[in-house]
């Protein structure tokens, strides 16, 4: 057990780490304490500055100035492999892991045990059984990568970590892929962990889970380290407020939804992917105008799949899509775009945006061949300019000039940029798909509030998200998709984070109600 | 802004640096590289023939710098222009010489149209495998060289008797087909230089134009740059690759014509597909994807080739040394990384002993950022 004395040294402290790029200052004199036997989270905006200050952590990045000290004792993390050895290790948000590999050769891998020349696989399952058992991390050492579940596979990167004896754990958005039970699982295991006595870092910008998490929250503002507090007894919107540096609002306000005709009618979709698996299976699913319908679903349930083969990105196996009476089954990107789709795709940077490409070309990159972008097959770039000036100036893009390319804008700002290119042009239905995924809260507060208005001009908006929350606070009606089917649609306002999570695994609505109803009896008694 | 200011100076440095590297191999092996290269500058630009015979050299190598360039503004790497090139070259002598009852201009619109056709159809069958079936754009280019040089020879050498001068060549085009100017013959002393320069400067204008004002080019541009991107926008990526490689086989072609036409007046059985088509790369490749940089880095290139014909004369540098230089330069403008940290770690220290000095020192950076906004 660790004394009093031990106690109140941190067991990482970081003093006025400075980190410049250039004459950017990403970290500008932030400080930061963590205990053993804590959980502290890291509050900011996306590029506030907490990748930075971690990847100093782990070795990826060398500060301009400032000292780091490990248990009292000032320390160079001049790589990774230093850190690790320090015992700092870091449960990575993309998971690094050999699909190939089981679970344990994935845990030893770069930190193998050997016996001679060859590899003590034996020992090596004895420990880590041991650390299974020891922190309650459920996962099978023996069983392959490829079988067993996002949840699980976390867990895998948590016991790397765990293996190399690591005391300072970071979590770097670890929820963003799992769903609310394993949410809830993973809660449960980085508690265990700090009652062992390691010292672990949450990031994140979820805030319920700062308050379910962490013991004291730390939170960063363009770059500067501000209070220091305990998470508890905290509400989320004080977090949110003191992330932003202003007040912002949670829940969406919206009107009830004016449903109009059938805009979007999707019948017996079947669609595969390139490796010829079925993604999407036999779907049917209409949307009408004037109401946000969501589609929620862990990732890779086939919702990639539903959005591509309504836009036209993929080919449709078999079924038909229906956009305001008129088929647009296997058309050309271009005409569906033409009949009237806005489509603010999941991934900005493979789709939504051509990076390398100056801003002003952005805003123009479907309709550039269209009267007054183009005359005679010549570009007018004076129409152009003057069309990505008044976006720019409309949706608050921030960026020193429309001749920029794209790419220099930050993560808020080019999923603003979409927004601004999608939501100006005509259109009768707008798919948004994942649209506020990476953003902080004062964007997805922007975001939020430019759907909902579609909405009420009319239009018909498809929503598809893996955030739970943010398909509750939006969506008029919830469609849960799951294996690449609907498996039901609920009324927004009748249902809950729980009901949607069952359906999510694939249970019938019918069945979810039941399961939480019992679940509810039991534990009254 | 700044960015195309750096790949000037790399290229510029490259240039420098192959040459000083070209010096050293001269010293190692015992020639002076100053008389050297004096005897290079002395031949290039010492006989108006010389001078004519750079232009005539420069046409083609800014043609199929102009199709490297825009096959690359698709994501293509066009290594097939050496083929695109013969075809065009062996098509358009073909033609002037097949036709002699035509007026002279029908025989020159004729002849040019019938080699850039087939130059863009050596482009465009490479360009539709990728596109369509995903295949490797490099094998087919390289495989279809040979393919266009086996069929090439075999044409000439089955071409009707009356056209031919030898078993392996063609009769010159003559006063019918060529696109030699009498005035600029006789002031460069009867020197190969033809219309082709002058048609070669009005194409890139144009191709400059195409790909930086029309809506193809920005097509082009936006399938190059990120083709998941273009297509989600309605652009179809598979017809724009497919026209992009088609335009880039037509300007090696319309570089073959003016070697046809221009440059050698007749066309005759190669060993290996012509040079120039390869030399167009390196000429994109220096020409750092400016179009400009394209006519300067052929021009380069071009006085390098006749200067380095009169070095074993005067100095007794043997002509390989050239070739060696050219090669220097392109492996300096390949490894551009390291010249990029040259040039930071110079701005570094510049910036460092700046902020360490106080007064008129501390302004250095500052002024340097001004000169970069100028030039941009």
């Amino acid at each position: 057990m660790v004394n009093q004395t031990q106690q109140d040294i941190p067991a990482i402290e970081m003093k006025h780490i400075v980190k410049k790029f250039g004459d950017f200052a990403a970290n500008d004199d932030i400080n930061l304490d963590v205990k053993a036997g804590e959980i502290h989270a890291l509050l900011g905006e996306n590029g506030a500055g907490k990748s930075t200050l971690m990847n100093i952590l782990s070795g990826l990045l060398q500060p301009t100035s400032g000292e780091i000290f490990l248990r009292g004792q000032k320390i160079t993390i001049k790589d990774p492999a230093t850190a690790a050895k320090l015992g700092i290790g870091m449960v990575h948000q993309h998971f690094m892991l050999v699909d190939a590999f089981t679970v344990a050769e994935n845990i030893i891998l770069g930190a193998e045990t050997t016996k001679g020349m060859s590899l003590d696989l034996k020992a090596a399952k004895q420990r880590i059984q041991e650390l299974v058992d020891k922190y309650k991390l459920a996962v099978d050492p023996e069983a392959l990568t490829a079988d067993i579940s996002v949840g699980q596979q976390q867990r895998v990167e948590i016991l790397k970590t765990l293996y190399r004896q690591a005391d300072v754990l970071i979590f770097d958005e670890p929820t963003a892929v799992l769903t609310p039970q394993e949410i809830q699982e993973l809660i449960a295991i980085m508690k265990n962990l700090a009652a062992e006595g390691k010292a672990i870092i949450l990031i994140t910008h979820k805030l319920e889970e700062i308050r379910q998490a962490a013991d004291r929250v730390t939170v960063i503002r363009a770059g500067k380290s501000y209070e220091t507090f305990d998470a508890k007894n905290v509400s989320a919107v004080t977090l949110a407020e003191k992330m932003v540096g202003r007040k912002v609002s949670f829940t969406t306000e919206k009107k009830p939804a004016q449903v109009g005709k059938n805009i979007l009618d999707i019948e017996h979709l079947t669609v595969q992917n390139a490796e010829g698996v079925t993604k999407v299976n036999d779907l049917s699913l209409d949307i009408h105008a004037g109401e946000i319908i969501g589609v929620a679903g862990i990732d890779g349930n086939g919702q990639t799949e539903l959005v591509q083969a309504i836009t036209g990105l993929t080919h449709i196996q078999s079924g038909k899509v229906t956009l305001d009476g008129k088929d647009i089954t296997n058309k050309s990107p271009r005409k569906i775009i033409q009949s009237g789709t806005a489509h603010i795709p999941e991934d900005r940077l493979r789709h939504g945006l051509e990076v390398n490409m100056s801003l002003a070309y952005n805003m123009v990159i479907q309709n550039y061949y269209e009267s007054p972008y183009a005359k005679m097959g010549v570009l007018q770039w004076k129409a152009i300019a003057d069309h990505a000036r008044k976006l720019v100036n409309q949706f608050d893009v921030k960026i020193t000039s429309i001749e920029e390319p794209a790419g220099a804008l930050s993560g808020g700002n080019q999923q603003k940029a979409v927004l601004a290119r999608e939501l100006s042009r005509k259109s009768k239905i707008v798919i948004a798909a994942q649209p506020t995924r990476g953003l902080d809260v004062g964007a997805i507060e922007y975001i939020h509030k430019q759907l909902v208005s579609q909405r009420d001009l009319g239009k018909a908006v498809l929503l598809v998200s893996f955030e739970l929350d943010e398909i509750l606070d939006l969506a008029d009606k919830i469609a849960v998709i799951s294996s690449g089917k609907i498996i039901g649609t609920v009324d927004a306002k009748e249902t809950s984070k729980e009901e949607l999570g069952l359906m999510m695994t694939g249970m019938s609505l019918q069945k979810a109600r039941q399961e939480l109803s019992a679940t509810k009896a039991e534990a009254k008694q | 802004m700044t960015q195309t200011n750096n790949k000037a100076l790399i290229a510029v440095l490259s240039v420098v640096f192959g040459l000083v590297a070209g010096a050293i191999i001269m010293l190692i092996f015992g020639y002076n590289p100053f008389s050297g290269y004096g005897s290079l500058i002395a031949t290039a630009f010492g006989t108006p023939q010389n001078i004519g015979e750079i232009f005539s050299q420069m046409t083609p190598l800014i043609l199929t710098g102009l199709s490297f360039l825009v096959a690359q503004q698709a994501g293509f790497f066009n290594i097939g222009m050496s083929g695109q090139l013969y075809a065009a070259w062996v098509g358009s002598v073909w033609f002037a010489l097949a036709f002699p009852q035509l007026p002279d201009f029908l025989i020159i619109i004729g002849a040019t149209l019938f080699g850039v056709i087939l130059g863009g159809i050596s482009g465009l069958i490479p360009g539709y495998l990728r596109a369509k079936f995903g295949a490797s754009e490099v094998i087919i280019t390289i495989m279809l060289n040979y393919v266009i040089l086996y069929l090439g020879n075999s044409a000439i050498t089955s071409f009707p008797k009356a056209i031919r001068q030898t078993t392996d060549s063609t009769n010159q085009v003559g006063d019918h087909g060529s696109i030699a100017i009498k005035w600029l013959s006789d002031l460069t002393n009867q020197s190969s230089i033809s219309a082709g320069i002058f048609i070669a400067v009005i194409v890139t204008i144009l191709v400059w134009f195409i790909m930086k004002k029309t809506t193809f080019g920005f097509s082009i541009e936006a399938v190059g740059k990120n083709a998941d991107a273009a297509k989600y926008a309605g652009i179809n990526e598979k017809a724009t690759q497919i026209w992009a490689m088609t335009l880039s086989g037509a300007l090696a072609g319309l570089g073959g014509v003016t070697e046809g036409l221009g440059h050698y007046g007749n066309v005759f059985v190669q060993n290996s597909t012509p040079e120039t088509g390869f030399n167009g790369m390196a000429v994109a490749l220096l020409g750092s994807g400016s179009f400009i940089g394209v006519i300067l880095a052929a021009a380069l290139f071009s006085a390098l080739t006749v200067g380095g014909s009169g070095m074993p004369n005067i100095s007794g540098v043997p002509t390989e040394l050239v070739s060696i230089v050219i090669a220097l330069i392109i492996f300096f403008v390949g490894s551009s990384y390291l010249i990029q940290l040259l040039i930071k770690k110079i701005k570094a220290a510049d910036a460092a002993s700046a902020g360490s000095g106080k007064g008129p020192k501390g302004k250095k950076p500052k002024k340097t950022d001004q000169t970069e906004e100028a030039q941009a």
